[in-house]
């Protein structure tokens, strides 16, 4: 079948440039004019988020701070996403050349890795290569090193402010806003934290140029994105994608000819129904992911789904603050009292008040954000909560 | 350093305030209320309850105000739709999983959990029930604390206290998610683990998810007892502090009144406690001369300095968990109350003929430490558990409310004698640094047969609500037999709140400091701020308290232990002398080292 999916080849690229050499190149400019050509290429966030890469680093090089630290998230827990245990394994160098080159710019002279837990087995492959790269800095008199961290399995430590807290020894659990990283994260210093994919982007952009990247994509979303493609398809994997694309192109290349809906952006990503694949656009403008899109076809029941979700959530939710702890107890327990005909059906747009709630007073992006599955699966799928 | 004025709206009124201040505080400037749960004026900021949350304009998410700084041109909305929708729905959540058995609960009527839910006139619950049927089971180990989860809005309030202010962190946040909870370690019974019973936890609890462990009924039931002779004691600071609890203002004096209360409720005689504080004087004042006399003039190795206090139970129980090193440190006096259930149970029952075994004591204590102190094994003394039962000064007001007392039209009456005589040394006892104020009006004044040389009386340096205070003070020409403390300095400290005794511990583990005593009280302000005192606390409480034992005080006709006449009629007629041979078996007590886990 012909696609119109543009596909990419820049994280995994080989193009025998070893990545200290990106880093010795660029550190001979000025922080400023990195951070123009980060500015410049319109990179966003790769975690999900999406706030200007360039943005986060020039606030973070403004603060007055004898400390500061550069720490890469690779503390990859949402359901459905992969592709940074992918870029850790295969391009790890570039991953600490972008932390290397963030030091350089926002004067940091420790960076760490923040590894999820359930990654350990990449640890020793990183370490060793890590110490190759830090003697590798060293002798090259770069004031900068870089030192891995586990995360213990908590899905909430994803949160920057809760692995700081988790960085430091304490409950993972996120802080309250502001201030904010750049002011205040690691250890109270101002602090950088980006997401693998990001870092490696910032190398690339840095090594490239901004046009190349800044090409790609579209005005809100520029560049290309490295997507975890799961569920119903024959292709499950890491691609490397433009952003911007319209779902039904990429349900016609992925998806088994069957496909009923896309979950894009994870557990707390928007379930997209496949009357809505053409009007949506896969980016910044649409809908963002961090990389999760999982693709389900007419076997799968939504409920299921929803429940396996909230019970993910329930679970994971850090259990500090109210809406989100009591909140996601209310929406499992409430779509299987539904189902169960305990409640009433309307009961299902009490709990979508309920979201509303959630989603602007809740501590955190866990809690803001269990809104999204609930009301896009309810909303397309609202019959088969009920029956 | 200069802190820039922000100019902002709260609720279209403009406001200005010093950068750094929360939105919360900048709307209390306004006169606004908004509803608060986890946030206390003792601890430091959480925001997770999200009850105070309100909308700022732009902004995409309401600001939890507890948390929230302010901001140049900040618009803020309190009460906003978005606001108390979102405000309503966070009451009806924290209810859904909470017993709300409010008619059976002992904090009926003194839970802000309950008074949230009345102002929203929460009515039939919208969402399902959550309580964890397991979580009812109520933790009642410990003769001080009772810890019910059912009731626990995760507000972490207590997290909070026991760490920051407590420095022990008995009760911690466990499991995530919906299992999320506040447990001790390894959610052991509290009588297991390192809990001190001091029951600021108790005081910070907006629900009745901690409580004191109650004693009322059995308290009715020694009174209604034909058979039994129920003599009640009261703690300095109950009297200061008793009104809070029957609409009276904070800091109100109500000694009087409290006395006349007591006898309205049925109790035989109605004795004090400050008897036994002038006395603990009197004993403390002479072992520290005598250690100071051991060390500095014997050169005896085996004497410890610097000598530390032993009124405070919850101190005690600290010190046995965390310092047990310390423990020879540790004055070997019983603390006022139980020597007060020692005497009352021989001297006194003697003096008024009545069987030993016939009596019941009772105390009235700022306090819930001193509900596990009287259970010990070492305070059975007179033969039988010295001191019956202890009720916190909340538990008192309570009694006084079922028996119908009018408190405020009641007149005022006389402790009864004898144990009743007391002087201004011992009702400071209530207050951080006072029980060193007593003890040095009456050390001095024996080694160098002067007043303190301070106005009044008034030993200024060691009092006020610093949490650690240093004081010296130059003894000089001294009577004969006090000749080697000539030109001495005796160095002083003071500690209140227990993250404070453990900072000075570890500077007299150290060597870095060179004390001669230590006072500490185990809570913050002393027993004026003690874990069973009305509820709230805050500084501004605890300032107030403070002023009122002060002035309790100013007010004695006597001022100094040594001067008590019933205390010196105790050792004329009975006890001999400080140190004697009655005194260590009736007044005296040993420690024992406790496990951390």
């Amino acid at each position: 079948m012909e696609t119109k999916l543009k596909k990419v080849d820049i994280i995994f690229e080989d193009d025998k440039t070893s990545p200290i050499t990106i880093l010795e190149k660029t550190i001979k400019r000025s922080a400023d004019e990195i951070i123009l050509d980060l500015i410049d290429s319109g990179l966003k966030g790769r975690g999900g988020a999406g706030f200007p890469t360039g943005l986060k680093w020039k606030f973070t090089r403004n603060e007055d701070s004898d400390v500061k630290y550069v720490i890469c998230n690779a503390d990859e827990g949402e359901p459905g996403t992969f592709k940074d245990r992918e870029i850790l394994d295969r391009v790890p160098e570039k991953i600490f050349t972008g932390m290397a080159i963030c030091g350089y710019v926002i004067g940091a002279k420790e960076g760490y890795i923040y590894l999820r837990g359930e990654y350990n087995f990449l640890l020793k492959t990183l370490q060793s290569k890590l110490n190759k790269f830090n003697g590798e800095l060293k002798q090259k008199n770069i004031d900068f090193a870089i030192y891995l961290r586990s995360g213990s399995g908590a899905y909430v430590c994803g949160e920057e402010s809760a692995l700081f807290e988790s960085m430091e020894g304490k409950r993972g659990e996120p802080r309250n806003k502001p201030p904010y990283p750049t002011v205040a994260g690691y250890n109270s210093k101002p602090t950088v934290i980006n997401n693998v994919e990001t870092l490696v982007y910032t190398t690339m952009i840095c090594h490239m140029g901004p046009e190349q990247f800044k090409a790609l994509g579209t005005n809100d979303s520029r560049g290309s994105k490295v997507f975890s493609v799961s569920g119903d398809t024959p292709i499950a994997g890491i691609y490397e994608l433009e952003l911007g694309m319209p779902l039904n192109q990429f349900v016609d290349e992925f998806g088994d000819g069957d496909t009923k809906a896309v979950q894009v952006g994870g557990a707390s990503g928007h379930c997209v129904p496949r009357k809505k694949f053409n009007d949506t656009i896969i980016g910044f403008e649409g809908i963002p992911t961090g990389g999760s899109m999982m693709i389900f076809n007419s076997t799968r029941s939504m409920y299921n789904v929803l429940h396996d979700y909230l019970e993910f959530f329930t679970e994971e939710c850090c259990g500090q603050c109210t809406p989100c702890r009591v909140g996601c107890q209310q929406l499992l327990k409430g779509i299987e009292a539904v189902k169960r005909g305990e409640r009433s059906p309307s009961y299902l747009d009490d709990l979508k008040n309920l979201t509303t709630t959630m989603k602007i007073a809740a501590k955190c992006g866990l809690g803001q954000s269990v809104g999204n599955p609930f009301n896009s699966i309810i909303d397309n799928f609202r019959e088969e909560i009920i029956y | 350093m200069n802190k820039y004025l922000v100019n902002l709206k709260v609720n279209n009124m403009p406001v200005s305030v010093e950068e750094g201040t929360t939105i919360l505080d900048a709307a209390r400037k306004l006169n606004l209320r908004i509803p608060t749960l986890c946030n206390h004026p003792d601890l430091t900021v959480a925001g997770n309850c999200r009850v105070c949350v309100v909308e700022v304009k732009g902004a995409r998410v309401l600001a939890a105000s507890c948390a929230a700084p302010v901001s140049e041109g900040m618009e803020v909305f309190t009460n906003s739709e978005k606001v108390r929708i979102a405000r309503k729905h966070i009451v009806e959540l924290l209810l859904s999983e909470h017993n709300a058995d409010c008619t059976k609960c002992f904090k009926n009527g003194h839970c802000e959990l309950q008074d949230l839910a009345s102002e929203y006139r929460i009515g039939d619950h919208v969402f399902l029930d959550l309580v964890n049927q397991e979580y009812k089971m109520q933790d009642i180990s410990s003769p001080s604390v009772v810890k019910d989860d059912s009731k626990c809005i995760r507000c972490q309030r207590c997290v909070r206290t026991c760490h920051e202010l407590q420095g022990i962190s008995a009760l911690a946040v466990t499991n995530k998610g919906d299992h999320q909870r506040i447990a001790t370690f390894l959610n052991k019974p509290l009588n297991d683990v390192v809990c001190s019973n001091c029951g600021q936890c108790i005081n910070r609890c907006p629900t009745g998810a901690l409580t004191e462990h109650n004693y009322i009924e059995e308290v009715w039931k020694a009174i209604y007892d034909p058979s039994k002779f129920v003599v009640v004691q009261t703690a300095p600071a109950t009297r200061i502090a008793l009104g809070e609890d029957l609409g009276l203002p904070v800091g109100e004096r109500v000694t009087g009144r409290m006395v006349s209360a007591l006898k309205k409720l049925g109790f035989s005689k109605v004795l004090d406690t400050d008897f036994t504080a002038d006395l603990t004087i009197l004993e403390e004042g002479t072992e520290l001369l005598t250690r100071l006399k051991k060390a500095l003039v014997d050169k005896d190795d085996s004497v410890v300095l610097p000598m530390m206090t032993s009124c405070s139970p919850g101190w005690i129980k600290f010190q046995e968990h965390m310092y047990p090193e310390l423990l020879d440190n540790l004055s070997t006096c019983k603390s006022p109350q139980q020597m007060f259930g020692a005497l009352a149970k021989t001297y006194y029952a003697d003096k008024i003929n009545i069987k030993a075994q016939d009596m019941i004591v009772v105390s009235i204590m700022p306090c819930v430490a001193k509900k596990f102190e009287c259970e010990r094994t070492e305070m059975r003394d007179s033969g039988y558990q010295d001191v019956d039962f202890v009720l916190t000064t909340r538990e008192l007001a309570m009694m006084i409310k079922q028996a119908g007392i009018d408190f405020n039209k009641i007149g005022e009456e006389q402790y009864d004698s004898i144990l009743g005589e007391s002087t201004g040394a011992a009702v400071i006892f209530g207050a951080t640094g006072g029980v060193m104020e007593a003890a040095l009006r009456t050390a001095y004044e024996i080694v160098t047969g002067r007043e303190v040389p301070f106005t009044n009386l008034n030993i200024q340096p060691v009092r006020g609500m610093e949490g650690i205070k240093e004081a010296s003070i130059k003894i000089k020409n001294v009577k004969p037999e006090w000749s080697f403390l000539e030109g001495v300095d005796l160095n002083v400290a003071i500690a209140h709140g227990l993250a404070n005794a453990r900072a000075l511990m570890e500077k007299v583990k150290s060597g870095e400091a060179n004390y001669h005593f230590i006072e500490v009280m185990g809570c913050p302000g002393g027993c004026i701020g003690g874990g069973g005192q009305p509820i709230p606390t805050s500084p501004e409480i605890r300032k107030l308290r403070t002023d009122a034992i002060y002035s309790e005080d100013a007010n004695m006709p006597l001022r100094k232990s040594h001067e008590n006449p019933e205390v010196v009629e105790v050792y004329k007629n009975f006890l001999g002398e400080p140190l004697g041979h009655k005194s260590h078996d009736l007044l005296h007590t040993h420690y024992k080292p406790r496990k951390r886990y």
